[in-house]
């Protein structure tokens, strides 16, 4: 695993971090923020023992650091430093707020051991009523501390436990993709919205909701043991390839691949087969990489969807390829191939097919044989037939559709009528073709999607 | 951390029972509660006679209304409860995962809400 590099550099808390210089250009200050605003908050998290509080003394931390690190310099630890600086502004607040106090002495009881902990003999004081009136070098010999307790495996630790937690199956499964883009990924609620094309309004009451129920129903902030592992993980799972898909097909606009969630997508995973190395962890991030490396090549200069068999291959991105195949590898040497897994291996006979011509059915449709046999999915049913259908010929495909439409799953999903289109325009049915592409284009709102339909009709109407 | 644990079932899958398996379940959630009162987790707990001998009572304008039967009519039927006290919500999810019944029906389990204190 060590050949592969973590592309975005030092976003994982297992790296060495180089203390940043004493002044910063702003884009230095976003990449501090973006590489450790999340590690930040995780630990500050299980400091503080809720989501709002870490949250806001986060940004406190980050504000305190932009105001004290061009004057005095950066500290060697800038993570164990912000943590640091954020409990105290935590506490702080506190204090100085009377329904903190409550909450000190009730809910937190975490937080009180560690910084009793950390300067024994200032605890009565520090705790006593008014506000918290720490001596500087109180807070120097905290942060001392702090840096001993925030070893890399702490931190590493932390960061898994906020992902298991916004991706909890107490959760319902939008709240879980809208707490985990917020928190783990540090999108504002309004990008959250923005990707996953919902008023900030719903998206606000889903995470508002999603908080009350952690802090309520005391959803814990752990790491499941390993025999919830398999499940648990798999819940996370589902998020980041939601988030992806959510991305990959936004079901409306102008662009296909919403870049910035499937970057973000991307990056947690990596992130998190860092934290955690399983083999369905990299079955998923190759899967990710392997169909985002086609992205360049799936739409023309004006927007029209392209086909597999339509796109300039020369476009596809072989530094991603390279590195989804070597995550693909990882995956079937580390454990048995699960569901990403063998999507993964379908996207990456793709993209080893140097031409269209040069596709090997054969093996595609025997993964999805093996895929099929995992989860009875009719999405699954379909890309099969669709595989079945080149191996075998369209007339073979058209069989396999009508069982599959039998169910009446699939009745309004575009991609279903769009296949049959096809196999009856393979096969010479022209009116068939021309009535299921209709069919097909009723179906969907997304504009590249209208537009390669539109095209296959018009060919076929002026065919004559 | 008290939880209560609200154990639901179809009624139409218990009155399908032979005679001994209700009597083995029965035995079975004896034993349930046993386990956990020795883990020190059981506050309090009772099964319930069937819905048909529900009342709904509601109190509007001062009167006091009442009528037959469950307020909603729901497909599963409330039949008994835990009271569990439990360190977190995945702890509950464990204890309240060995419930007989949960493999019948379906446990929901509500978090205690402490009321403030008497002003």
């Amino acid at each position: 695993m060590k050949e592969i590099k973590d592309r975005d550099g030092g976003e994982l808390g297992t790296e060495e971090h180089a203390p940043p210089s004493p002044t910063l250009s702003p884009d230095e200050w976003s990449r501090l923020y973006r590489d450790h605003s999340r590690q930040v908050l995780a630990t500050l998290i299980r400091l503080l023992g809720d989501f709002d509080l870490a949250e806001e003394a986060m940004h406190e931390a980050f504000a305190q650091a932009l105001r004290q690190w061009p004057n005095e310099g950066a500290p060697g630890n800038p993570i164990a430093w912000l943590v640091s600086t954020g409990r105290f502004k935590a506490i702080d607040q506190l204090r100085k707020d009377k329904r903190g106090r409550d909450y000190v002495s009730q809910l937190a009881p975490a937080l009180l051991e560690s910084v009793k902990s950390t300067h024994d003999t200032e605890d009565d004081t520090c705790f006593s009523d008014g506000a918290l009136d720490y001596p500087r070098d109180y807070a120097v010999s905290a942060y001392e501390a702090a840096d001993a307790e925030l070893e890399e495996q702490s931190i590493a630790d932390d960061q898994l436990r906020l992902i298991f937690t916004c991706c909890h199956p107490g959760l319902a499964e939008d709240a879980q993709l809208a707490m985990t883009l917020r928190e783990m990924c540090g999108l504002t609620t309004e990008q959250v919205a923005r990707g996953l094309l919902q008023q900030p309004t719903t998206i606000a009451q889903r995470i508002v909701r999603a908080k009350r129920k952690i802090r309520d129903a005391r959803i814990p902030y752990e790491v499941p043991g390993a025999s919830e592992l398999p499940q648990r993980l798999a819940i996370v799972l589902k998020v980041i390839y939601l988030m992806y898909n959510e991305a990959y097909s936004s079901s409306s606009g102008d662009a296909v691949v919403n870049g910035d969630l499937s970057a973000e997508a991307i990056r947690l995973c990596r992130h998190l087969q860092a934290l955690l190395p399983h083999p369905d962890v990299a079955g998923l991030m190759a899967l990710m990489l392997l169909q985002d490396a086609r992205k360049g090549a799936r739409q023309n200069a004006d927007g029209t969807l392209l086909t597999l068999e339509q796109q300039d291959r020369a476009l596809w991105d072989k530094a991603q390829i390279e590195e989804g195949t070597q995550w693909l590898d990882w995956s079937l040497r580390s454990g048995p191939a699960g569901f990403y897994t063998l999507q993964a291996a379908v996207a990456a006979l793709h993209t080893q097919a140097s031409r269209y011509q040069d596709t090997d059915w054969v093996q595609i449709t025997g993964l999805y044989d093996l895929l099929l046999q995992m989860s009875a999915s009719p999405v699954i049913a379909l890309n099969r037939a669709v595989a079945l259908a080149m191996r075998d010929g369209p007339e073979a495909g058209l069989e396999l559709l009508d069982e599959i439409s039998e169910s009446g799953q699939l009745d309004n999903y575009h991609l279903l009528h769009a296949a049959r289109a096809d196999f009856y325009r393979r096969l010479g049915r022209k009116s068939d073709a021309i009535a299921a592409y209709r069919q097909a284009l009723l179906l969907t709102s997304q504009t590249p999607e209208k537009r390669f339909l539109q095209g296959r009709l018009a060919e076929l109407q002026s065919a004559g | 951390m008290k939880y209560l644990a609200l154990v639901y079932y179809q009624e139409s899958i218990i009155n399908a029972m032979s005679e001994k398996e209700w009597q083995d379940l029965n035995q079975e959630c004896i034993r349930c509660v046993e386990k956990l009162s020795g883990t020190g987790n059981f506050i309090i707990g009772q099964a319930l006679h069937p819905v048909e001998t529900a009342t709904t009572l509601r109190v509007r304008n001062g009167e006091t209304l009442i009528s037959d039967g469950p307020f909603a009519e729901t497909k599963e039927q409330l039949a008994g409860f835990y009271l569990l006290d439990a360190r977190d919500l995945n702890d509950a999810i464990a204890l309240a995962s060995n419930i007989p019944p949960a493999r019948l029906g379906s446990i929901e389990l509500r978090p205690i809400r402490e009321l403030p204190p008497k002003t």
